[in-house]
């Protein structure tokens, strides 16, 4: 059972601290001839493969690297375009390595803000009065859960699904947020936390909360 | 235990059916908005949640939940989106939406001539189903 990562999005919905602290490293190197039996296309700046899942390679996976050599968005290290680069027989046989894309900071910055105005929908949408807003958003592999300040910070953590003791971390991160980076004299109100006490101790409330979840302790 | 309501859209986000049983709080918009709404607020969680996660996913978005009610939702890879509003009791409505659609999608639209895009759902029989699922009585709850 993991945490994977936590944001602290301002009442205004900007991120002003993130964290990651397990990325899953699920990534597939194969050996292709020609011509290439998978449907790749340009999404964001990156080659997502669009259809064709084969040994481990799903849609929506992006082109990381090839023959070995990281790509730099959607071109190759020498600069030339993916698509056309796979399109060229005499580059097969080519070996390509596929994996979930990181999330820049940008997108990082944008899925915060649209969290933000998800959270003012889901409480404007409620068939029931007095309603806050999204406070656990669930899939199939993992779970966000979200605590609203009174002076409308954001905490979200992303954990396994199984994970508990959740509600607790989000107020013990409150706690750390409210001694290390509000009593910090350096640090301004709404803007991006740069606290080095702050990490050291977000992450031991991460620790603590991981091991605890391990036992089943009440969320 | 409470259902306070349903709705059933389609892949292009035209509500086929929208019914409410014990809903307290309306959105203050024409239900020509709401539905708008509601949809475009599944469709920005889906593309949030396809892109926060950490892990490829297979049935991607089941629900949410706020300090007052559950939102499940469901969708058929039709592209059919059943949203289901219930209590915090409620812990997995998913059964139930396959059911509907399973219900539904036999007896009402399959068997149906008339094109899917402008069809409205037959009103009681989707009633009846989520009565019966809920053990609902005709008052309310």
């Amino acid at each position: 059972m993991v945490i994977y990562s936590v944001y602290v999005v301002n009442k205004a919905g900007g991120l002003i601290y993130q964290y990651d602290n397990y990325v899953p490293r699920a990534e597939v190197e194969k050996t292709f001839s020609y011509p290439l039996d998978l449907v790749l296309k340009h999404h964001d700046e990156k080659v997502v493969v669009s259809f064709g899942q084969r040994d481990g390679i799903r849609v929506g996976h992006a082109v990381l690297s090839i023959n070995g050599v990281d790509v730099i968005g959607k071109n190759t290290s020498d600069g030339k375009d993916i698509l056309e680069y796979l399109k060229d027989p005499s580059n097969y046989p080519v070996s390509i390595r596929f994996g979930r894309a990181r999330l820049s900071s940008n997108e990082k910055l944008m899925l915060a803000s649209m969290f933000h105005s998800l959270f003012a929908i889901g409480s404007q949408l409620s068939p029931e009065a007095g309603s806050s807003g999204i406070e656990m958003l669930e899939t199939d592999v993992f779970k966000l859960h979200c605590f609203q300040t009174l002076t409308g910070i954001k905490f979200i953590v992303m954990a396994d699904p199984r994970q508990s003791g959740i509600d607790a971390l989000l107020r013990k991160i409150y706690e750390v947020y409210s001694d290390f980076a509000l009593k910090n004299p350096f640090y301004s109100l709404e803007m991006p936390i740069r606290c080095e006490l702050f990490d050291q101790n977000l992450k031991s409330a991460l620790e603590v909360a991981e091991k605890a979840g391990n036992f089943g302790a009440g969320s | 235990m409470t259902v306070h309501n349903l709705y059933i859209f389609d892949r292009n986000g035209n509500c086929l059916y929208y019914n409410e049983w014990n809903r307290k709080k309306q959105a203050g918009i024409s239900k020509e908005e709401e539905f708008k709404l509601m949809y475009g607020m599944l469709f920005s969680i889906r593309s949030f949640v396809s892109k926060m996660s950490p892990l490829d996913m297979k049935e991607g978005f089941l629900s949410f939940q706020t300090s007052k009610y559950r939102l499940h939702y469901y969708e058929t890879p039709s592209g059919l989106k059943f949203v289901l509003n219930t209590d915090l009791s409620v812990t997995n409505a998913r059964d139930t939406l396959q059911h509907i659609y399973n219900f539904l999608s036999l007896s009402s639209l399959c068997k149906n001539k008339i094109r899917f895009k402008t069809l409205y759902l037959f009103s009681n029989s989707v009633d009846s189903c989520v009565r019966q699922e809920y053990n609902l009585t005709q008052s309310g709850c």
